[in-house]
């Protein structure tokens, strides 16, 4: 038998459907796994106890013919999901030993379909960042290492980067992630692992601690692109406790699975061609331009002409939205106090937020606070939101020529730890292909295409249209079955 | 015109008033929250996870909230704004969970609209004037400190947190501290007629931030302060006389004015800086990314307006054409309650103006003496309407209608009931009415003689003198007539 | 436009972060350097158009008004809203004293 570690969640859960092992072995094997990886610092907590106890929930349901959708899969949860009695952080000094009373939508319609908890993944601080580099427990590291003979720490992505490296790493079968501006597809590539974010709204945001409403969305991280599709399914669906929540049915993605794309168009945006780009990345991205034509796809050029003020957008959009959405992280209710002696309750504020926050999320809320301030709002937010109108009028004009888009995942492999740390403006550039589908609120996901020169892992990007989930998890699959990435990182910790 | 001045050293100065009501929307829930709203529960228990912000709690409106919104909009006739959104105006308090407080800056959901102050010479308002309203916003209200439970602490409850208010910011119209306590009595009513806001200033279902400026008649603006959360008509008046007077010692001195929100202590009747807001006015709105554009519908307008009540105006237009009295068609339209209550009475078809004049000289008396009001009225319109009904047919005078009223209230019996047991029954006997007279003339020679000799205003003492002794049964116009006849 | 370090102290002061002179000096060029790129924003023509409303056409759901209808956004649990707090005093969120 392979090692359960092994195994999809597909294979998790209809080997455990057939009796080829039980649930609580499953959950044993990784939580074994989740144990032995210290070194990669992907989880923030392990929850080996709630593994464990889904998974005897899942034998019993077994035995009582009552089996779930995905009953004796044990899974890793972003600590930016709130879990009922379960420290949520965020990866902040600030929500350190904060325990929810209650539970994500999210998380909960996974443990409603039988799946269990591994832990609590750890992520850039409030998710914001791109190599999981600002965590207050400290950075995440990828199971990936440059085959050039050293063995620098490689960057996970970020800011999903706990559970790209522990899926990579075989610590759980899937994860989930949430998606701002690249936050589920940039690690995915650069972990040659696989995650979707769906079209904004199809996730419930209730319970999961926010960075920029109107970008967040959740998506599921997994090794292929049919456990994204299961797994997706099972977080999707109407929320009436979120007043952005899709009031559409669910469909079965998994299901209507189909790398067939004949009759499909694939649009190739000229404006994602950067000059002076990594030529293994142009290389890549023409590799999955005859893989698509390969399954039967149409191939045409389009053009994206605002393309080049997005990440721009982004970066007045998120930051404002997020001075605004952390403002309640004052020390009163929940989380850090930092009371200096005699310090009145404005002194408290000014004091908690400088020891709660990390420097990259007090970067952004101060520029989300300059750019909404008096005299600048117009000139920075609503320029920016008029914007971010042209980005999805572009989106929605090319896709009038064709059904979905492929575009590379990131503008590089995975960059080593403190590369980037001194340039933040740098450190942001990483998500230029990420944010446009972002902004325009488009489904999007990440697949493993290639390994570069280095022997790492590089991702393409598949972004459709609004509500087409299906159209993008095909459009994957046609990549994934004929990428053929079978590449693990070797075990090194 | 209003002619208030504030007389200072240097001259009179005209003061220039604008009200931004907060009224607490009558609702269930909170707005954006499923909490209740009821006054007076232990603190912190009417707070959902969403009211206290907890990490990752997103808001979803309550329509009731907006509907009551709408229909007050729409009662003074003002501009509804089928597409409008929530802004999120950004501050730190400790009553602020969010750190930003829910509101709508850019597209309030009600524009421009007014309401009329009738005139009242008495109180210096010597025409009715109209007032107008800039717009309508709704947003959620604060929680609230307590400063005195602990010696170096503030101790915060959520319960307010999250609970639906109305802004509705007037113009800069008003002239007088009068015109401004017009103004907020009559939105307090209009408020209660719609039923949007129970207007209960005492529990602060309603309260104003009272924007008050001095200039000289026919001047340009000056610069206002603001003073906050005023929970009465009496306050409101006060401040803006206190704040008024302290504007122009200030500029009469030498100084200026500055632009800032103050704070109304009633023990001491005056106004001071809040500390508190000093550094509060860069609110950095945006619109919230957690809530979409709030679009309204036609069915949803139709509804709003179809269960719309009659409003006060109209009543007193109504009451004014059955000619009732300007005094008692104000005095019954000032609370929803009397007026409903009175156009009960006038539905058992009683006649308007002796029912109006019945209303408001008996049964206030009655009200007030007992310490009641008209939702724990001792009497039913229908009881009253029987009473008036005997007066009006003659079965009984209006004297004796004030005993059977009284006697009403005693027993709970009925009008009628009263009248038999008691023999009320006033008599048009001309029989028995004659021969008192002749008791009566013949008992008072003298004055039939003053009476012959043109002392006509005597007339009125035989009438007395008869119904007296008719121990006031005798119908007064049959007296009158007979009376007529004996003394020639 | 620059910003210079009174106006990043501004801004921290706004955002309630306490920062050091050595933390302002440093963001005034983190900050400058950032704002800087975003303001290429400015080339982009955009005479006529609307600021992003709704990124995925939806409308604003309204909730019934309902007392408690649903636990996770309804009131009547205070222990788990002052579970968390760093100085719950009975039944209050306590902070330190403030002058009104």
């Amino acid at each position: 038998m392979t090692e359960l570690t092994n195994l999809t969640v597909a294979q998790i859960r209809d080997g455990h459907r057939a009796g080829d092992f039980s649930a609580v072995e499953v959950a044993e094997a990784f939580n074994a796994n989740v144990a032995g990886a210290k070194a990669l610092n992907a989880f923030i907590v392990e929850t080996p106890e709630h593994a464990i106890a889904a998974a005897k929930a899942a034998d019993a349901d077994r035995s009582a013919g009552t089996l779930k959708p995905l009953s004796g899969v044990p899974i890793g949860m972003k600590d930016l999901f709130c879990t009922n009695g379960v420290q949520t952080t965020a990866a902040s000094h600030m929500l350190e030993g904060f325990v929810p009373r209650y539970e994500s939508t999210v998380s909960q319609k996974l443990w409603d379909a039988g799946a269990g908890m591994l832990g609590k993944l750890n992520l850039d601080q409030f998710a914001m960042g791109s190599s999981n580099e600002t965590s207050y427990f400290g950075n995440v590291i990828s199971p990936w290492r440059r085959k050039d003979g050293g063995n620098a720490a490689l960057a996970p992505g970020g800011s999903s980067g706990g559970s790209s490296s522990a899926i990579a790493a075989r610590l759980c079968p899937a994860a989930t992630g949430t998606d701002t501006g690249g936050s589920i597809r940039q690690p995915a590539a650069f972990t040659g692992i696989s995650g979707i974010k769906p079209t904004y709204g199809r996730c419930s945001r209730w319970g999961i601690v926010a960075f920029a409403s109107s970008l967040d969305q959740a998506g599921p991280m997994a090794r292929d692109v049919r456990d994204c599709a299961i797994m997706l399914e099972n977080m999707a669906g109407f929320d009436p406790k979120d007043a952005t929540s899709l009031d559409m049915a669910v469909p079965n993605w998994e299901a209507a699975l189909s790398s067939d794309l004949k009759g499909k168009t694939v649009g190739i945006p000229r404006e994602y061609r950067l000059d002076g780009i990594d030529p293994d990345i142009d290389a890549m991205w023409d590799a999955g331009i005859a893989m698509l034509k390969d399954a039967g796809a149409e191939v045409v050029e389009i053009s994206l002409p605002h393309t080049k003020y997005a990440l721009p957008a982004y970066y007045i959009i998120a930051p404002a939205e997020a001075s605004s959405n952390l403002a309640r992280y004052d020390g009163v209710r929940y989380g850090l106090r930092d009371l200096p002696q005699g310090a009145g309750l404005q002194d408290m504020y000014a004091a908690t937020r400088a020891d709660g926050f990390g420097p990259e999320v007090k970067r952004r809320i101060m520029i989300g606070t300059y750019v909404l301030s008096a005299g600048f709002y117009d000139a920075y937010y609503t320029q920016a939101q008029k914007v971010r109108t042209l980005i999805a009028r572009d989106f929605e004009q090319a896709f009038a020529s064709c059904d979905v888009i492929l575009a590379p995942t990131a503008p590089s492999a995975a960059f080593g730890l403190g590369e980037k740390t001194s340039d933040p403006l740098a450190m942001y550039l990483n998500d230029v292909f990420a944010v446009p589908a972002s902004l325009a609120g488009l489904p999007a996901m990440s697949v493993p295409a290639a390994l570069n020169r280095e022997g790492l892992p590089l991702g393409l990007q598949i972004i459709g249209k609004a509500f087409d989930e299906q159209g993008v998890l095909n459009a994957g699959l046609a990549i994934e079955e004929r990428a053929g990435f079978t590449a693990r990182a070797d075990k090194w910790w | 015109m209003s002619d208030y001045r504030i007389k200072g050293e240097t001259g009179e100065w005209e003061v220039v008033i604008g009200l931004e009501v907060h009224a607490q929307v009558t609702s269930n829930a909170k707005l954006f929250s499923g909490a209740a709203t009821a006054f007076g529960a232990e603190p912190n228990t009417q707070v959902s996870l969403v009211d206290a912000a907890m990490p990752g709690m997103l808001p979803v409106p309550n329509r009731e909230c907006i509907r009551q919104a709408v229909r007050t909009g729409m009662a003074i006739e003002a501009q509804i704004n089928k597409w409008s959104r929530f802004d999120r105006k950004n501050y730190f308090y400790a009553d602020l969970p969010q750190g930003y407080q829910i509101s709508q800056l850019y597209h309030p959901l009600v524009g421009e609209g007014s309401l009329m102050i009738e005139a009242d010479e008495k109180a210096g308002i010597p025409e009715a004037k109209r007032i107008g309203i800039e717009r309508i916003h709704v947003e959620q209200d604060a929680g609230k400190l307590m400063h005195d439970q602990h010696p170096t602490m503030s101790y915060v409850d959520l319960n307010r947190s999250g609970v639906a208010l109305m802004e509705i910011v007037s113009r800069p119209d008003m002239r007088s501290p009068a015109e401004a306590g017009a103004y907020v009595r009559k939105l307090r009513s209009i408020l209660r007629y719609v039923g949007s806001c129970d207007g209960n200033m005492e529990e602060g279902s309603m309260r104003a931030d009272v924007n008050v400026s001095v200039r000289r008649p026919g001047d340009e603006f000056g610069t206002r302060t603001e003073t906050k959360n005023v929970n009465s008509v009496r306050f409101v008046m006060a401040v803006i006389e206190g704040e008024a007077k302290r504007q122009v010692a200030l500029i009469e001195s030498g100084g200026t004015v500055v632009q800032e929100t103050r704070l109304y202590d009633p023990d001491r009747n005056e106004t001071r800086s809040m500390r508190s807001k000093e550094d509060a006015h860069d609110y950095r709105y945006f619109p919230d990314p957690d809530l979409l554009p709030l679009e309204l519908d036609d069915a949803f307008l139709a509804e709003c307006r179809e269960s719309l009540p009659e409003l006060p105006d109209a009543k007193r237009a109504r009451y004014l054409s059955a000619g009732i009295s300007a005094y008692n068609a104000d005095v019954l339209t000032a609370e929803v309650e009397s007026a409903l209550w009175f156009d009960a009475l006038l539905e058992t078809g009683a006649k308007p103006v002796a029912a109006a004049n019945w209303v408001t000289s008996e049964l206030f008396g009655a009200l007030n003496r007992l310490g009641k009001s008209f939702e724990d009225c001792p009497v039913t319109p229908a009881q009253a309407g029987e009473l008036l009904g005997l007066v009006a047919d003659g079965t009984i005078s209006g004297t004796i209608a004030k005993q059977v009223f009284e006697k009403m209230l005693e027993s709970g019996d009925g009008a009628a009931a009263i009248v038999d047991r008691e023999g009320l029954k006033q008599t048009s006997d001309t029989g028995a009415i004659e021969g008192e007279i002749a008791k009566v003339l013949a008992a008072n020679a003298d004055k039939v003689e003053q009476y012959k000799g043109g002392k006509e205003a005597l007339f009125g003492f035989f009438v007395g003198q008869t119904m007296k002794a008719m121990q006031g049964k005798a119908n007064p116009q049959v007296v009158n007539e007979l009376l007529k006849k004996a003394l020639g | 436009m620059a910003i210079d370090q009174a106006t990043v102290r501004k801004i921290a002061s706004l955002a309630r972060i306490a920062i050091s002179d050595a933390e302002a000096a440093a963001m005034e060029g983190e900050l400058n350097g950032i704002l800087g790129w975003v303001e290429q924003l400015g080339e982009v023509d955009v005479t006529g158009v609307e600021p992003m409303t709704a990124v995925i056409p939806n409308k604003l759901r309204l909730r019934d008004d309902v007392v408690d209808a649903d636990p996770l956004t309804g009131g009547n649990r205070r222990d788990d809203i002052l579970a968390n707090a760093p100085a719950p005093q009975h039944g209050f969120f306590g902070v330190p004293k403030v002058i009104e």
